[in-house]
């Protein structure tokens, strides 16, 4: 044993902690055939038909727990496998084989069920082949509950869980325990460890390659989510260090509480609106109870389902929905940002996905798809509080064609006398370098920009972030990045159109000095960012940011921008270093 | 016995939502229903069966209805197919267009 073994991952979910390794390996039950006394078999259906009970409990816990955190629309996987748990025939027909060959009910169910997953796995239908591991998930549960054996999803006292990969459904799971961090071999910022982690406020490091090789159950580990690495077996300093580290957070967390609901002016006076990103209405709430001023992009993805678009009138409740809930503030509401893939999943494939037909290019090519969201938002606008907003734009003419879509919408919104805001918003995400660098031109286009960094810096670096082995040079901080921002907000202020950032980036206290001294008018964050934006606002002066960003400007890499930063904000935002 | 032939009609196939649709309007009959797609046959009655099928857009397959009230069982979910269980839209529509070069 190596005492303080470092292994680098991604940083997925914030946070630190510090604890006993819990090693996650989905073993299959075993299955062995036994014969069955005549006087056994009844004892036999029974144990069967408990197990069909327990396991339908068991889910109906997830999915209460998978709507809370992920929505309906993410918690269909289990609805699917209740929905198979009731199926009358196949439980018969199991009841039936015990009877008659008098052979243990968990020989049987393997048996039976064996057939059916052979069936999906051999048709060659991706969205079956998912279905299958649903089965074969569903029967290992109820053979574990027959074999009435401890899950190994419960604990009692708290655990870091460590494991090659989690599915959604174990990352729900573990959350009902104390459980204090997930580390995973596999796995990018994107992936559902990560966005769940993240949704449940647990710390998380992913992609650590190695770790379920280095890590036995009962290792002490320090998972630090800031700077993704994990620490195995770490000597007593380290451990003090961020028991330290830990309890400085804590007092950090408690002070920003103070600066949820004030404003986020600087000092000398400029005020920033601080919005929330959101991805399913659900959340909200939990954007205002941060101190939310509206909602500054509302990702629509979540809609589609199984390469289901819902039709109008169901996308319209959804939009509504939010509406309300943020009137009077605005939501600006993004259409479809997904690849094709998503949608046309039954034979759409690509090469190359992110370069590929994604995004407006999708609603374009589609037009009925993209006239019946921009409907739905525009029935959703009649308070006036609706933007509306296109992703993935890369020249002007598709900012004009999409723009005339708008006008077909209104226009058959009008013949049925159906109202929304005639005077909505329409802007686009500035998220790719050929639309930074067209700025000027858009902008007389259009409403308003949003900048989307993620994709920005993706694309201009051509780095793909959820790539584990390239992830580490997405540099949102590198000198070409800086200078496309610098010349969209240019470019929007000249038009006099108001200009955002809705990526990651704008939550990084180091950015949010940068980008409030480049001139934006709004920065969009995961609500729960959103304390520590209006504090760092509120403590820097619009003059030094502007000085700092336009010095930030001429540096050569990433390190040399974040060396300068690092100094200059020492002073101006003392407990940056935590 | 009756026997009826049906072409799926919904772009995403006898999927999970689809075949829990199918699967519960069967149960409301006492008939007996079955599936059959290129020689296979399944219980009509069962999500699971049904999902194995693997029933595509455009598959063809047989219904086959059993007891004593097989011809409104026939009736029902026969009309639930031709529905396309309630996913024929504009979307799908659009697309039939494109498919015929209407592409925008």
């Amino acid at each position: 044993m190596v005492k303080g073994k470092v292994i680098e991952g991604i940083p997925a979910s914030p946070g630190i902690a510090i604890g006993i390794a819990l090693k996650y390996e989905k073993l299959k039950p075993k299955v062995v055939k036994k014969e069955l006394k005549e006087e056994e078999v009844s004892g036999e259906i029974e144990r069967f038909l408990m197990a069909i009970e327990r396991s339908k409990s068991e889910l109906r816990k997830i999915l209460t727990l998978a709507v809370e955190k992920l929505g309906s629309k993410g918690a269909e996987i289990f609805e699917a496998q209740i929905l198979m748990l009731d199926d009358k025939t196949i439980i018969n027909k199991i009841i039936e084989r015990i009877k008659e060959e008098k052979l243990n009910a968990e020989f049987i169910i393997q048996d039976e069920i064996e057939k059916y997953i052979k069936f999906m796995q051999d048709s060659g239908d991706d969205y079956l082949k998912e279905r299958a591991h649903d089965l074969e998930d569903l029967k290992n549960r109820v053979i574990r509950n027959i074999q009435q054996q401890k899950w190994l999803s419960r604990f009692d006292t708290s655990r870091i869980v460590v494991a090659e990969n989690l599915t959604p459904a174990d990352t729900i799971l573990f959350s009902r325990n104390q459980v204090l961090g997930y580390a995973t071999d596999l796995g990018g910022m994107t992936s559902h460890t990560a966005i769940l982690a993240r949704a449940l406020k647990i710390p998380a490091v992913v992609g650590l390659k190695e770790a379920t090789k280095s890590i036995k159950t009962g290792d002490l580990v320090i998972l630090d989510g800031y700077k993704g690495i994990l620490i195995i077996n770490p000597e007593q300093d380290v451990v003090e260090e961020y028991q330290n580290k830990i309890k400085r957070i804590a007092e950090f967390e408690r002070k920003l509480e103070d600066f949820k609901f004030v404003p986020a002016v600087t000092i000398d006076g400029r005020k920033i609106t601080i919005l929330a990103n959101i991805e399913f209405p659900e959340e909200v709430n939990e954007a205002l109870e941060s101190g939310a001023e509206g909602v500054g992009l509302f990702r629509t993805e979540y809609i589609i389902s199984n390469g289901t678009i819902p039709e109008e009138d169901e996308q319209f409740e959804e939009y509504l929905k939010v509406a309300e809930k943020v009137y009077p503030y605005k939501v600006v509401i993004r259409t479809f940002d997904v690849g094709g893939d998503k949608i046309f999943r039954d034979y759409h494939r690509e090469e190359n996905p992110f370069l590929g037909w994604r995004g407006i290019r999708i609603g374009l090519d589609k037009p009925e798809i993209l006239l019946s969201q921009l409907r739905a938002i525009l029935r959703a606008s009649v308070k006036k509080n609706v933007w509306v907003m296109f992703p993935m734009v890369s020249s002007i003419d598709e900012v004009r064609e999409a723009k005339k879509y708008i006008d077909m919408a209104k226009a058959q919104l009008k013949e049925k006398n159906i109202p929304f805001d005639e005077n909505i918003k329409v802007g686009v995400m500035i998220e790719t370098p050929s639309s930074a660098l067209m700025a000027k031109e858009i902008a007389r286009e259009v409403d308003f920009f949003s900048i989307g960094t993620n994709d920005l810096v993706q694309y201009t670096l051509a780095v793909d972030r959820g790539n584990e082995t390239v992830a580490k040079i997405f540099q949102e901080f590198h000198p070409a990045v800086l200078r496309l921002i610098q010349f969209v907000v240019e470019s929007a202020q000249r038009a006099k159109i108001p200009v955002s950032v809705c990526g990651e980036m704008a939550a990084d206290p180091f950015a949010t000095v940068l980008l409030v001294g480049f001139g934006l008018d709004e920065l969009s964050v995961a609500p729960k960012m959103i304390p520590e934006i209006k504090r760092i606002i509120k403590t820097i002066k619009f003059k030094d940011a502007k000085r700092i960003s336009k010095r930030a400007l001429v540096f050569k890499t990433q390190d040399e921008v974040k060396n300068f930063l690092m100094k200059e904000l020492k002073g101006i935002i003392p407990e940056i270093e935590i | 016995m009756i026997k009826k032939e049906v072409e799926i009609k919904n772009r995403t196939g006898l999927h999970t939502r689809p075949a829990a649709m199918l699967v519960k309007l069967a149960s409301k009959f006492k008939s007996d229903f079955f599936i059959e797609k290129n020689g296979v046959e399944i219980n009509g009655k069962s999500i699971i069966g049904v999902m194995s099928l693997a029933a595509e857009q455009g598959s063809k397959l047989v219904l086959r209805f059993e007891g004593e009230d097989e011809e409104e069982a026939a009736k029902a979910i026969v009309a639930l197919f031709e529905s396309g269980f309630g996913e024929l839209d504009g979307l799908k529509n659009e697309e039939n267009k494109d498919g015929q070069g209407q592409s925008h």
